[in-house]
């Protein structure tokens, strides 16, 4: 097979790109170039996007003896990524942006362009698995469960999980090292990514702020009551704890969450960490690995990258998505994707857009 | 992926000639600094100003002209930078620098650290010099008049003797950067009037890291960087002799074979020419280029697409401009011909040489029609 591998500069790509040169593929690396005035260099840990991680891409490649591009994909990584999540934020919701990457740009933009090309299929360094059963291709969770990825790439459909490899898929992350070192590849001992790439120094709100502008509204409780001040609602995610810096005490004196963004009032509701607890979400826009769904059936939701997989009741009705937990959560936002599954098998992906707890309808 | 590689980028680098690597070899093993005065001293000076007087001959010149240099990129730089900085020495009030839209990084570059001193004239769509506002943009103010003489991106030859002769009607030096005219057409540093002439060797199957400045006797722009004074004052450092020795071989070889190579190459390029005007929407840019170069446009895609499938069916091919991290930007000397950001970003520069031979083009033109196929269809994305 004629193999694209998005190698990003990190260790996993590169052992992802060796191993399919392994396999006996015929292999082309290519580095995403995401951000229109990349940094010269990574700033503390965290990888992707900078110049020096786009040389390491390409000693990667360089020493597998295997053809590297730079694809510029600045422009439509800001329309369908950056923009889309300055555009939730503002809208008072919590996007992952790492899933709208995944299913705009990676496994779409990327693939797409790939295939055109004439490649057969992309290979990337996430850690996850795909099985074949029969025609269908079924995405599943990684053997190592502290790196498993699965949830980012939950919004990958049946065409595209079809061209997608991912040789990392049985190996932990230590081996993963072992084998870049063994290999001889540099990026052996280059830090994990974190966070989100295009804000390399994980200050989030900064960033927001940044681009969004400030805009001073109240922090409110759920009785309406005015206990604070902010400087925009957008710096604040639900099931937020810290940074609220309110002047009124809580007449109980627990600590206050954030519980809902109200952006068009420019208000913040806080209160106690009961009122966070959800129970039921209304989610929107699924997406299915394979068929479609509908009707209701007994599965596991997840609502971020590394939490838990939460026992629930699940019932799809065309463009929605109701989920009822078993045991009610905490800081579930609207935004946030659901990753649906069945044991370690990706069913689904669906965004949060409401969230119900015990007697209470949110945002 | 290929093994066998179709190599059509010469103007990038072409292969080291044979008879080159064997010419180094004899000296590179050789103990010796040619500034040095003993024997083992003399023997590598011996073989340097051997080189002078080789490099010298092929290209019209003078031995005591001929200043050696780390390639191009630097002889370019002292050529703008040295020729503008010693030009008060002369006459008061020469501080400017006039050159083309269409220069090399190596000029392009440096005339940006002019600022306002440097005004820079434009060309038409074939890549043609406006020969006028040339004219116009020369004055009493004017320390360097630089105009590449065979462009690395089009192939588009300027006339250099003629713009060098309005440097001179102005009172101002003129430089021109030869390093993609050498071995390709007719060069002679006398017959054209310049001042100033920059060359690389490994362009004509030399070795990488060696070039020269040739520099019209008696005249003395100043040294970029300082040091032991070596090569006339002008670039300090010790010379590598094999060096030397391996770009003089290289140019006196190519100058030998330049009636036939022209007349082979040209062939080999009017082939190409063909193939690519088979192609919807493929056109040739530049009028009046070197034999060795052929640049072309294809509507709808991304030069690095159609490159990509090239390479993968083992033809090198680039597309002659400057990258950032790897991403081509709009080529610079297209945008300067008025061609759009979508045009400059849709082509890609064949270029031969010595060892180009006719199943390289075939090859190119085999994989040509499907590769532009392939890279349109990924347009859309």
């Amino acid at each position: 097979m004629r193999v694209l591998v998005a190698m990003s500069g990190g260790v996993d790509s590169a052992v992802a790109a060796a191993r399919m040169v392994d396999a006996g593929h015929d292999v082309t690396g290519v580095h995403l170039a995401l951000s229109k005035n990349p940094q010269s260099f990574r700033t503390g840990a965290r990888g992707c996007c900078s110049l020096e991680d786009s040389h390491d891409a390409r000693r990667a490649a360089d020493m597998l003896g295997i053809p590297f591009y730079v694809w510029d994909l600045s422009d439509r990584f800001k329309a369908d990524v950056v923009d889309d999540f300055l555009a939730e934020y503002e809208a008072g919701r919590t996007p992952n942006p790492c899933l709208r990457c995944n299913e705009k740009i990676k496994f779409a933009a990327v693939l797409e362009r790939g295939v055109a090309l004439g490649f057969d299929a992309i290979a990337t360094g996430h850690y996850a698995r795909v099985t074949r059963v029969g025609d269908e291709v079924q995405l599943r969770r990684a053997t190592d469960a502290a790196k498993d990825q699965s949830y980012v790439l939950g919004v990958l459909n049946q065409e595209q999980l079809r061209r997608s490899l991912f040789p990392l898929a049985g190996t932990e992350k230590p081996q993963v090292r072992a084998e870049a070192a063994e290999r001889g590849l540099y990026v052996a001992k280059k830090p994990d990514s974190h966070d989100i790439c295009f804000i390399p120094d994980g200050d989030t709100a900064g960033y927001l702020n940044r681009h969004l502008g400030e805009a001073d509204g109240d922090i409110v409780d759920e009785s309406g009551a005015v206990v604070g001040r902010h400087t925009g609602s957008h710096q604040f995610t639900v099931g937020q704890r810290r940074g609220l810096r309110l002047g009124t005490p809580a007449a109980d004196g627990q600590p206050r969450y954030v519980l809902g963004i109200s952006p068009v009032a420019n208000t913040v509701t806080v209160g106690p960490r009961e009122s966070l607890t959800v129970r039921s979400m209304e989610c929107i826009r699924p997406t299915w690995t394979g068929s479609a769904r509908s009707g209701s059936w007994r599965g596991l939701v997840q609502v971020r990258a590394h939490g838990a997989a939460m026992p629930a009741s699940i019932t799809a009705d065309g463009d929605r998505v109701r989920v009822e937990l078993d045991e009610p959560a905490h800081g579930i936002a609207p935004g946030q994707a659901a990753v649906h599954y069945e044991g370690d098998l990706v069913i689904g992906a669906a965004t949060i857009a409401a969230t119900e707890g015990a007697g209470r309808a949110a945002a | 992926m290929a093994d066998y590689r179709y190599y059509l980028d010469y103007a990038a680098s072409a292969p080291l000639r044979p008879e080159v690597g064997v010419a180094m070899a004899a000296v590179a093993a050789r103990a010796g600094n040619p500034s040095s005065l003993h024997g083992s001293g003399r023997v590598a000076r011996a073989a340097l100003e051997g080189a002078r007087e080789q490099v010298a001959a092929a290209v019209g010149a003078l031995p005591a002209e001929v200043v050696f240099t780390s390639g191009g990129t630097e002889a370019d730089n002292i050529a703008v930078l040295g020729g503008v900085s010693s030009a008060w020495a002369r006459e008061a009030g020469r501080t400017r620098l006039v050159t083309t839209s269409v220069e090399h990084p190596a000029v392009a570059e440096a005339a940006t650290t002019l600022a306002d001193r440097t005004r820079v004239v434009g060309v038409d769509d074939a890549g043609r010099l406006d020969e006028g506002e040339w004219m116009d943009a020369l004055d009493g103010s004017v320390a360097v008049a630089s105009a590449m003489w065979a462009n690395n991106e089009t192939g588009v030859i300027f006339d250099v003797a003629s713009l060098a002769e309005a440097a001179h009607r102005a009172g101002a030096w003129a430089h021109s950067d030869g390093v993609q005219a050498l071995g390709h057409v007719p060069v002679s540093f006398a017959d054209s009037g310049l001042d100033l002439l920059s060359l690389s060797a490994h362009k004509v199957g030399g070795p990488v890291g060696v070039g020269a400045l040739v520099v019209r006797r008696g005249l003395e722009p100043a040294p970029v960087m300082y040091g032991g004074g070596q090569e006339r004052k002008l670039r300090s450092g010790t010379v590598s002799v094999a060096l030397a020795v391996g770009f003089a071989a290289a140019a006196e070889l190519a100058v030998a074979e330049l009636a036939a190579e022209a007349s082979r190459i040209g062939g080999l390029r009017e082939r190409v020419v063909a193939a690519i005007s088979g192609i919807e929407g493929a056109r040739v840019n530049g009028e009046g280029t070197s034999p060795a170069i052929c640049n072309a446009t294809f509507a709808g895609l991304r030069a690095d697409d159609l490159l990509l499938m090239l390479d993968a069916a083992g033809v090198d091919c680039s597309t002659g401009s400057a990258c950032t991290a790897g991403v081509h930007r709009p080529s610079e000397v297209l945008l300067a011909m008025g061609r759009s950001e979508a045009d400059a970003s849709a082509s890609v520069r064949f270029s031969f040489g010595w060892a180009t031979t006719d199943d390289d083009v075939e090859a190119l033109v085999g994989a040509l029609p499907d590769a532009v196929g392939r890279a349109r269809a990924a347009y859309a994305w």
